[in-house]
């Protein structure tokens, strides 16, 4: 009888999900989703880390929209340049890469691609010290000197101090770690794919590897270029504390200022976490709807 | 002659691959150039660093950098070997933590019914896309609520829960048929016993993906021994081959500065390689439905 129960009772709810499932969830709730609540909370409050916060309504997210102008003329538009670039530009050309790469044999493939995900293990942060050297600013950086030999440049450039170059500096990086794991997730996804389909859509009359890409491969990889989409998303902004260890916070001009600096900037070197929060939500916003757009594209509507 | 389509994932080499070879080669290269220079850089001797035309690669290598990096931290009061010690216990035990919570998780999320599950699944669907900066603040105070702060604790315990890694976990665990775990059930085995018997061995490939994902997470990681510890002695190695690196301006400490990031980088590849059949295993079975 016993043996049988023990069936029975997977049917239905079961204690031992609790235990096994429970101490996750503590984690999750304790680090992750109580930080989100508060941080929705605390947008609605005046706050300095000494005193208790006191309530301002909407204050926060009115001053953000109408008077920061730190916000609107530098932070907002470098986030959306970098998001667009890092974030879509990353996903397109990991995605272009994935593909490439399948089509190559295993020994090629698997050298590939452990160059192109090794710059992403390195999440930027300590590889600060490699981007240093390259962009140092007086002639011994290593890409003034490289430059001024083929005669591109006449002058030194100081690239971590030149608001012109910062931003693209900064998008350069992200671009160069965004081959992450969604890369590999594509990667998996393409070579997963079933091989008849490939006979069948060319007696279709599919003829050409890139009309293959776009009918066989992505229709069938969609799961993963999701995951990759989100992953792409959550990476780029996660990755744009760079200019922060380049430059340091705030930003030369606040020329490659991107949102995560902006949180940092009021939370952590103002100590107004009441604002920082605020922005804190809009940034989860952002990346919300940026994953909304990824689903919508991506999930199958039948 | 019948067109078979040429499909993914060639045997063998034909002269098709030549042409996609040319176009993503440099693309390739452009990748690997900062990770070659900083090998090259952190086995420069003292007049290669101060070289005029800048040098990328290296002449005559020495380890003259690596010898002076832990000269160096001596100076500093605390030595290197401190914050090497620092950063192994928080890996290792964050990794072991975190997977025991998140392959248990795995299995009761996939194999076995309770109220809530299909909630918290969805929840954890959406913290998937969790940027762990935009709550810095509040993970701050919960941290200081929970009285961990200046303490390993909170090295550890805000990276154990990590949604990415139960989705990859949990996805895998689907694949394990259930005919397998009806069957343990029959001959009596607990519910730890189709845990630790059935599910934990036939997901090894998933355990070793997110071991290396949580390691990436935990080993260069600044966050924590920036904002949640105060004493130096506690910090990890990130956080002190970063000072080192803003600290060190001169050329000389870019030497010691690029020998420390090589000493970041290493472990990251090497996990990398010895595991990348079991990720791939694993990111087969990572999309989203």
């Amino acid at each position: 009888m016993a043996k049988k129960s023990s069936i029975a009772r997977r049917e239905r709810n079961n204690i031992s999900g609790y235990f096994f499932a429970g101490p996750y969830a503590a984690i999750f709730l304790i680090f992750i989703l109580i930080p989100v609540l508060l941080a929705a909370i605390l947008s609605f409050t005046n706050f300095n880390a000494i005193e208790w916060p006191s309530f301002v309504g909407f204050l926060n997210y009115i001053t953000l929209l109408t008077s920061d102008e730190v916000f609107m003329q530098h932070v907002l538009p470098n986030t959306v340049v970098y998001a667009v670039v890092v974030g879509i530009g990353g996903y397109i050309l990991s995605f272009l890469l994935a593909w490439s790469l399948c089509n190559l044999t295993k020994p090629v493939r698997t050298v590939f691609a452990l160059i192109l995900y090794s710059p992403s293990m390195t999440a930027g942060v300590a590889m600060a010290v490699v981007w240093k050297v390259i962009f140092s600013g007086d002639q011994t950086g290593l890409l003034n000197s490289w430059l001024m030999s083929l005669g591109v440049i006449t002058e030194p450039v100081i690239w971590l101090v030149s608001t012109k170059y910062l931003l693209a500096i900064v998008i350069i990086i992200g671009l160069w770690s965004s081959m992450g794991i969604g890369f590999l997730s594509m990667i998996a996804g393409i070579l997963n794919a079933d091989e008849s389909l490939y006979e069948a859509a060319a007696i279709d009359g599919v003829s050409n590897r890139f009309q293959e890409m776009i009918y066989v491969t992505i229709p069938q990889m969609k799961p993963q270029m999701l995951f990759a989409a989100v992953m792409a998303v959550v990476g780029a902004f996660q990755n744009g504390m760079i200019s922060s260890l380049l430059t340091g916070n705030p930003s030369p001009g606040y020329a490659a200022q991107l949102i995560v600096n902006h949180i940092e900037d009021y939370g952590f070197m103002r100590y107004e976490m009441g604002y920082a929060a605020a922005v804190s939500v809009v940034l989860l916003l952002i990346i919300q709807l940026f994953s909304k757009g990824a689903n919508a594209l991506l999930t199958e509507k039948d | 002659m019948v067109n078979r389509g040429r499909g993914v994932n060639p045997k063998q080499f034909e002269r098709g691959q030549v042409k996609i070879i040319a176009i993503i080669l440099p693309l390739v290269v452009f990748m690997a150039l900062p990770l070659v220079f900083i090998i090259n850089h952190a086995f420069k001797p003292m007049e290669e660093l101060f070289a005029f035309p800048p040098t990328f690669f290296v002449h005559s290598p020495t380890l003259d950098n690596f010898v002076k990096l832990i000269k160096f931290s001596r100076t500093a009061g605390i030595p290197m070997s401190r914050y090497i010690f620092n950063s192994l216990i928080v890996t290792v035990l964050t990794i072991l933590f975190s997977l025991l919570l998140t392959t248990g998780a795995a299995f009761a999320m996939s194999k076995i019914r309770f109220k809530g599950r299909d909630l918290m699944m969805q929840i954890n669907q959406v913290a998937i896309m969790f940027v762990s900066t935009s709550v810095l603040i509040p993970r701050y105070l919960v941290i200081c609520q929970l009285g961990i702060i200046n303490t390993f604790w909170a090295h550890i315990l805000p990276l154990l829960a990590y949604p990415v890694a139960l989705f990859l976990v949990k996805q895998f665990v689907d694949q394990v048929p259930n005919s397998l775990i009806e069957a343990a059930y029959l001959d009596g085995s607990t519910d730890f016993g189709v845990y630790w018997k059935i599910i934990i061995p036939m997901i090894k490939p998933a355990i070793a993906t997110a071991s290396i994902l949580i390691f990436q997470q935990v080993w260069t990681n600044m966050e924590t021994s920036s904002y949640f510890i105060n004493d130096d002695g506690l910090k990890t190695l990130t956080f002190y081959m970063n000072t080192l690196a803003n600290a060190n301006s001169s050329v000389a400490g870019q030497g010691m500065a690029a020998a420390a990031s090589l000493i970041m980088f290493l472990p990251n590849l090497i996990l990398f390689i010895i595991c990348q059949n079991a990720i791939m295993n694993t990111m087969a079975n990572s999309g989203i439905k």
